[in-house]
């Protein structure tokens, strides 16, 4: 067991799919966080047995939709004095921009590479986002 | 301003506003024929496309407007960089309406992102054809005088054909349809369609392989080819491009009243000997494409008779 210790004012993203913490650390910019960020692969857990958790200081802007979009199994903790204040609920975005690339060779995003990467949600139950464009299905880890 | 990219953009109800246009104008063109006087349709067409450029011209003559436009890409300024958006931009300077091709999937909506005129989608790659399946939609309603109740035969390639995915889809919202779907097992109807369209919206529908079988129960049958440009490889094309050939003999199982579709065009998946029977539209429905592209065109511009 590692001990890393606890956060006054920040973050705590937990239950991230074990091995999915480093997307979520690049896609959220946590390279250009100027305080300390915490990366803890392989955590034990009750529910997954093993996941990822990432602490983070300081209350800056995280973007909940993205981590939605990632997965909307994921908890944000608000923590603030050392306790946790807030439980941010985590929702499927019904849209969300320049996150992922569409693969479909046939779509226009393919050939007019300036075009926003915009997808939506298809299918809630299913999870499906599809691009705004030619409404190719984003294929899971894309 | 509207757009039409999509042949969903159109509810129920003005979808059969639409059609009753439609119909009116087959009847009485002179009433029409001064409707769009002074305005301009440009056809911006990024790949060839004979039948449905010359369609959209025709109705736009028809309704005494004039047409400007390109028909290929290497005639326009994409053959230097230039992006859909700038293009649209500029011919929108030029004119008042815009049909527009691209062999890109979502390059209508792009277009119409940025258009200050409406554009209407004529092909999008392999994605959205609307205006095939409103002529779809006139030609059913014009001899079967409903879009419900009614079952609809779709033969051939319903893995790549786009006007069938359209079509299917455009036909859920009507009540009572039914669906049977003729191919080989190859060609099957994607599973986008099968779940997210048929089985989402508890349309009742059947897979079948042989054509003869099925046919009597059909009011409608739409017949597609098989594309070679789909096939990676050229045996399977062969192997499968005259799997299903409606001929005379074929005919027999059909009832007096079923009608045969196709968007055409054709290669070999109807005799030629079936042109002369009275249950072969198709030629009419090519016909039913200007009248509807006419009505779409006064729609979109917001002008009456």
């Amino acid at each position: 067991m590692i001990n890393i210790s606890g956060l006054k004012d920040g973050y705590v993203i937990d239950h991230i799919k074990a091995g999915r913490c480093m997307d979520i650390y690049r896609a959220l910019d946590l390279d250009k966080c100027t305080g300390e960020v915490a990366i803890i692969k392989n955590a034990k857990s009750g529910k997954q047995g093993k996941k990822d958790i990432i602490k983070i200081e300081g209350l800056l802007d995280i973007n909940l939709d993205l981590l939605g979009f990632i997965d909307d199994n994921i908890t944000v903790n608000v923590i603030k004095d050392e306790k946790i204040i807030e439980k941010k609920p985590l929702t499927l975005p019904t849209r969300i921009s320049n996150v992922a690339k569409c693969k479909n060779p046939r779509c226009i995003t393919c050939v007019e590479q300036e075009l926003e990467q915009i997808f939506f949600l298809a299918d809630i139950e299913k999870k499906v986002y599809r691009c705004l464009y030619c409404e190719e299905a984003l294929e899971k880890g894309q | 301003m509207r757009h039409l990219l999509n042949p969903l953009d159109l509810t129920v109800e003005e979808t059969y506003d639409l059609i009753k246009v439609a119909e009116d104008i087959r009847e009485n063109p002179d009433k029409y024929c001064e409707v769009a006087k002074r305005k301009i349709l440009a056809t911006c067409f990024y790949e060839p496309s004979t039948r449905t450029r010359l369609s959209f011209e025709s109705a736009m003559i028809r309704l005494g407007g004039q047409v400007l436009g390109f028909s290929e890409a290497t005639s326009s300024s994409a053959s230097k960089g230039e992006s859909v958006s700038d293009t649209v931009s500029v011919v929108g300077c030029y004119s008042d309406i815009i049909a527009m091709r691209h062999p890109k999937e979502g390059a209508a909506l792009v277009a119409s992102m940025k258009s200050a005129v409406p554009i209407i989608n004529a092909g999008d790659g392999g994605h959205q054809h609307p205006t095939q399946t409103l002529t779809d939609l006139l030609t059913i309603h014009t001899y079967k005088k409903k879009l419900d109740n009614l079952t609809i035969g779709v033969c051939g390639d319903l893995k790549f054909g786009r006007t069938v995915h359209s079509l299917i889809t455009a036909l859920v919202r009507y009540p009572g349809v039914k669906f049977i779907l003729v191919s080989p097992e190859e060609l099957r109807i994607p599973e986008s369609i099968r779940e997210d369209v048929l089985q989402k919206n508890n349309i009742p529908f059947e897979e079948v392989e042989t054509l003869e079988d099925v046919m009597p129960k059909m009011d409608i049958l739409y017949m597609t080819r098989v594309q070679r440009e789909r096939f990676f490889n050229e045996e399977d094309y062969i192997r499968l491009k005259d799997r299903y050939i409606l001929d005379m003999d074929k005919m027999k199982y059909a009832s007096d009243d079923m009608i045969v579709m196709h968007p055409l065009p054709r290669v070999n998946e109807i005799s030629v000997e079936v042109d002369s029977d009275p249950r072969a539209v198709y030629f009419k429905q090519a016909q039913n494409g200007v009248y509807i592209r006419m009505a779409l065109i006064m729609m979109l511009l917001g002008l009456k008779a």
